[in-house]
Formats: structure tokens, C-alpha cells, sequence
């Protein structure tokens, strides 16, 4: 089971000094938490992607390779991606590129989107969200495993005999998790392609969660990517913590209350009750997550919200400390126990070329000699042909794990 | 026998509360109505005042807290809904247009409704028609063409003598009751989690839909 974070890239004003960080100061910070998440011993940084202020994170990618540059294990993703407003093209080079720079740690989660105006200031409209959302992905998918790619659709101009370069590493896509709140149709997406569902879980009450899951796991089996247990399933989680219990509940609240998503509304202590969030001392955060596979089965990927509503980088790199030492470790044993032998662990590079190619040595893509016959014929690459389990054919989700061995 | 369920919900601020002894009055006609014609009524009455909080909290995050959650779907499974609202400053209470604003978009679709307005005058007796109904209408619920308005008047003496709050309370109730019979809304109701239909309407964008 893999264990990280994830961060919204907000830019708060800490309430207890009333003092805002600048641009710069938070994206170095989130650099600095990135690099702490690994020294620590987790598995994953996620981070979202927003294009207006008090957010910073325009460009996912760039950022992910600095991290990526700088960190040796730890494995990259995005919370989220916008599959409706990103033209799919560009994801598919961005993250092959990515995928390149960072020796194939990286995954990526698509949503639709964060506000309302994000559609229109990419040309699109809101009310088409789910179609772009369902159209945007097919080409994506397609661009990642055909190397001459012949595409019209309704959202974006028509392609004729395109490749998206660089080929993905080890001619393997980056996988994919869809993610929502309560969208069914976002998790019938993820279960026909046989790619992760990750549920947002942070501002929503468990029974919805569970729901959201069930349905997935549930459409996985259907289109026969497994069984329903071996879906591939993450959740979303937010934590304070401190030694006690008491110290954490006084350090979070002032937070919890100004807060932009939540401030003013709830109490604390209604929101602790009713949402996964827990403040508490790191037992109670160990507690409550292990809880969550009651619910939603056994799962592969836990991320956690800890960087926002203005928590200074000090406090956060504290919390970094707790969950590396006191939380992850005793996690990771738990939620080994009584995890039945079907149940795959989050897919990696490594195991999705394992999947793909066994003991054999995955496709290096070589592109044709630079003349001008290089783009005639099926394929721009030399060794196109040698490699047939590269076509499309091949059912994406059963490349890893138990299910591929069916 | 189905029993049909009626959900009733009052946003009157005081207690007791005019409003609520409406809404209670509308749906004991209407109870009453069915039950002579053989049907099995159940009926569940939410004082939006009890949930005010609740709804502020939806409002701001996004989801309901476990009360109102009870209380929408109530009324998203109901084969008929019973709205009474006191009119503030020429409309329906805010408190009223906030639940009705956390409901989903498409809960109410079908739904027979019997709305009920309180006023200190009968003056703003037009407010259930130009403000309330619109609501409904859009939300592609079904109110009954009675709507009663109860002004503080119409408790005592000086209401209208010609047409009594009892009579204009049991034609509501009974052009409500007519519609409730016919339903069989609670047994149709969509879970909001559940697929209802293949995506592939998805493919190449909405239209006409």
C-alpha cells in the first residue's frame, strides 16, 4: 500500500500571525515538503493544479520534474489534472516527458475541474463537462498506446497521422486514476478502462465515499478488468496532529475556523465527526485511517491533505515527522494483516512493464532516420512492428497484478 | 396497499409558529382526504428552523450534515411535498430558498406539491404566486393551482367571511390529495450514486439534453 500526500497549492494567510506567505515563499516550501515527504518514508506527492489566485500551481509538470529531480523513490502524481480544459495532447507529452525525466515515477489523477471559470478561460463550457471529460481521456488513452494516432472528435481539432512524442517510457503509459466526489459517471470511466478511482473523501461523509467505491469496484468486475477486490482504489485524508490529543485540537482550530473551504461553517467538532478529518494525536490518526478499509475494502493508495489553510512550512514539516515515524510504519503492518493474496498493490512502472513484458526487455521507441520518408508508412519508428503487444488491443487495468496472469 | 408518503416542511422562525399550525392543518386535510378514499398516508413534517445550521453548513461545504440529509431525502422520495413559508419583505423566508437551494437540482421532478404562505396582512397573498410557484415550476415539481395564504387575520375574526381559511385549506388539500393518489413517485426514485443509463450519450457532447 503506498502512503503520501497531496496539496491543493493554496497560498493562505496564517490566522494565528495574520501574515501571508508570497508566491515564492510557498512554492519553495512546497519543494522543501515534497523532498521531506521522501526523507520521511512516504510513497507518493501529489499536486493539484489551479489557474487563478490564491493558488500557484499552474503547471503541474514542471514543478513534478524539479521534485522529481531532486527525490530518487518518491513516486509523483496530480490532484488533479483537468481532463476537460487541458487540451489531451499536451497531457499525453507533458506526462511522457515527465515519465522520462523522473525514471517513471510518475501517475496522474484527472477531475474536471475546481471553478466554474476555469472552463471558460480555456474555451470550454461547464455544461459539456462530463462529454469532455469521457472525450478528452479516449484521445489521451489513444495517444499514449498507438504511435500514428487518427482522431476527430467534437471538442478539439481532428488529428491525421499524429504521434505524441516521446513515446511513453518503455512504450508503458503512466497510469491513470479518476478522480471525483460523488460523479457515478467518473467512476463507470475508471472501471471501463480498468484505471484507479480515487475518491476525494476530505469534504464528504463516508457513506457517500463508500458508495462512490462500491460502484467502482462493482463496474471494475463488470467490464472485466478482475474482481471487484482487485480494483485499484485510493482515498483522500486529512490529519493534524500533536503528542495529544488536546494540543492538537488547540493548534488546528484557529485553522480549521478560517479555513477557506470550510472556515465559518461547521464546528470542528462536527467536522472531525462527520468528514475523515482527524485531529488528534498520531494513535487517533491510525485508528481512524485503518478504519477506512471497513468501508471501502482493502485499498492501494492513502494520500493526505496537510499543507493547507495557511499552516505554516514548519508545522507541516512536523506533521511530515509524525506520519513517517509514528504513523506510516505501524499503517503499513496493519493494513498488511488479513489483506487477501488477490489484492494488488498500487500499480508502478515497474510493475506495469513486468505486466506488459515479462522477462523480456520493454520496446526502447527509435524514431526513423530524419528524411523525408520518415512519416510514411504505419509508423514513424523503426521498431514499430516488433512489438504487437504495444497495439491498443490490449486491456489496460489487467497489465498488473493477479489479473494479468488470467 | 402502498402507503403514500407526504413530507411537509415549515420555515416559520418562532414557536409556536403560525406557519407550522398551516402546514400541520394542509396536511391533515389532506391525510384525511386520502384516508376516506381507502390509501394509507404517512406523513413526516420537518421544521426548517431545527435544520437552519445544518443548512448554512451545506451551503458553505458542499454536503449535508447526517439531520438534513434525512430531511432531503425525505423529501427527494416523497409522493408528495406540502411547502409552507412565512413571507418576509415580499417573498418566501430565506431560510426557505436555502433548502430549497441544497436539494438536488433533480429531486423534485414530478413531485406534487401544495404550497402554503403566512403573512401579518393579506396583502402579500400574491407572493405564493409570483415568487413560490416559479420555484417549483422550475425544479419541474407540480403545485396544485390552490396555493393558501393564512393571514394573521384569517386566525381569528376578520378574516375573509366568504371563503374561510378552512375552505381555501381543504380545496388545496384536496386538489393536492388527487395528484398524491396518483403517484407513484416513491417507488420510482433514482439513487443518486447509481448509473442510471449507459455514458455513451456522452460521446460528442450534450445536446438537447
Amino acid at each position: 500500500m503506498q502512503f503520501g500526500i497531496f496539496t491543493v497549492s493554496d497560498i493562505t494567510q496564517d490566522p494565528t500571525t495574520g501574515r501571508t506567505p508570497t508566491e515564492a515563499e510557498r512554492i519553495q516550501a512546497t519543494l522543501t515538503i515534497a523532498k521531506h515527504a521522501e526523507e520521511v518514508g512516504l510513497d507518493v506527492f501529489a499536486l493539484g493544479e489551479h489557474h487563478n489566485p490564491p493558488f500557484w500551481s499552474s503547471s503541474p509538470t514542471t514543478t513534478l520534474a524539479y521534485i522529481a529531480g531532486q527525490t530518487s523513490t518518491l513516486q509523483l502524481t496530480t490532484s488533479t489534472t483537468l481532463i476537460t480544459t487541458n487540451d489531451p495532447v499536451k497531457i499525453a507529452e507533458d506526462f511522457a516527458m515527465l515519465q522520462h525525466v523522473s525514471g517513471g515515477r510518475v501517475d496522474l489523477m484527472l477531475g474536471r475541474g475546481n471553478t466554474g471559470p476555469v472552463y471558460p478561460w480555456f474555451g470550454k463550457d461547464i455544461r459539456q463537462g462530463l462529454p469532455l471529460a469521457q472525450e478528452n481521456y479516449e484521445l489521451l488513452h489513444r495517444l499514449w498506446r498507438e504511435d500514428v494516432v487518427d482522431w476527430q472528435g467534437r471538442f478539439r481539432t481532428p488529428l491525421q497521422g499524429f504521434t505524441s512524442t516521446p513515446r511513453p517510457l518503455d512504450d508503458v503509459p503512466p497510469f491513470v486514476w479518476h478522480g471525483s466526489i460523488r460523479t457515478p459517471e467518473v467512476a463507470e470511466q475508471a472501471a471501463s478502462y480498468g484505471d484507479g478511482f480515487f475518491a476525494n473523501h476530505i469534504f464528504w461523509p463516508a457513506s457517500h465515499t463508500q458508495r462512490m467505491i462500491a460502484l467502482y469496484r462493482q463496474r471494475f468486475e463488470h467490464h472485466g478488468h478482475g474482481t471487484a477486490a482487485q480494483a485499484i482504489v485510493g482515498l483522500g485524508g486529512q490529519v493534524f496532529m500533536r503528542k495529544n490529543s488536546q494540543d492538537a485540537v488547540r493548534d488546528f482550530r484557529p485553522y480549521f475556523d478560517n479555513a477557506p473551504v470550510y472556515g465559518h461553517g461547521p464546528s470542528l467538532e462536527d467536522f472531525t465527526q462527520q468528514t475523515p478529518l482527524t485531529v488528534g494525536s498520531p494513535q487517533e490518526v491510525i485508528d481512524r485511517t485503518l478504519g477506512f478499509r471497513d468501508y471501502v475494502g482493502d485499498y492501494q493508495r492513502q494520500l493526505w491533505l496537510l499543507d493547507h489553510a495557511g499552516l505554516p512550512l514548519k508545522t507541516v514539516l512536523e506533521q511530515l515527522d509524525l506520519l513517517g515515524e509514528e504513523v506510516v510504519p505501524v499503517l503499513r503492518r496493519e493494513f498488511a494483516k488479513d489483506r487477501p493474496a488477490e489484492v494488488p498493490d498500487a500499480p508502478t512502472h515497474a510493475s506495469l512493464v513486468a505486466g506488459k513484458y515479462g522477462d523480456q526487455a520493454p520496446r526502447q521507441a527509435t524514431p526513423k532516420a530524419n528524411r523525408g520518408d520518415n512519416l510514411a508508412g504505419p509508423s514513424p519508428y523503426q521498431d514499430a512492428q516488433a512489438v504487437p503487444a504495444a497495439s491498443a488491443a490490449v486491456k489496460t487495468g489487467s497489465a498488473f497484478g493477479p489479473a494479468a496472469t488470467r | 396497499m402502498t402507503t403514500k408518503r407526504i413530507v411537509v416542511i415549515s420555515s416559520g422562525l418562532s414557536t409556536p409558529s403560525s406557519t407550522r399550525q398551516l402546514a400541520d392543518r394542509l396536511s391533515a386535510d389532506a391525510a384525511s382526504i386520502l384516508q376516506e378514499r381507502g390509501i394509507e398516508v404517512e406523513v413526516q413534517t420537518f421544521e426548517l428552523r431545527d435544520l437552519a445550521h445544518d443548512i448554512t453548513n451545506n451551503l458553505l461545504l458542499g454536503f449535508a450534515p447526517p439531520k438534513l440529509e434525512e430531511a432531503l431525502e425525505a423529501v427527494a422520495s416523497a409522493d408528495g411535498l406540502i411547502a409552507v413559508s412565512p413571507i418576509f419583505t415580499t417573498s418566501y423566508a430565506g431560510l426557505f430558498k436555502s433548502f430549497i437551494d441544497v436539494i438536488d437540482t433533480q429531486a423534485l421532478t414530478d413531485l406534487p406539491v401544495l404550497l402554503g404562505a403566512t403573512g401579518g396582512t393579506p396583502r402579500h397573498s400574491l407572493a405564493i404566486d409570483y415568487a413560490m410557484r416559479p420555484l417549483f415550476t422550475y425544479l419541474h415539481a407540480v403545485p396544485v393551482t390552490t396555493g393558501v395564504y393564512a393571514a394573521t387575520s384569517d386566525w381569528g375574526d376578520g378574516g375573509d367571511g366568504v371563503r374561510s381559511l378552512p375552505d381555501r385549506i381543504f380545496r388545496g388539500a384536496k386538489e393536492f390529495a388527487d395528484l398524491v393518489e396518483r403517484t407513484d413517485r416513491s417507488n420510482l426514485v433514482n439513487d443518486p450514486f447509481a448509473l442510471d443509463r449507459p455514458t455513451g450519450h456522452l460521446i460528442g457532447g450534450l445536446a438537447g439534453e
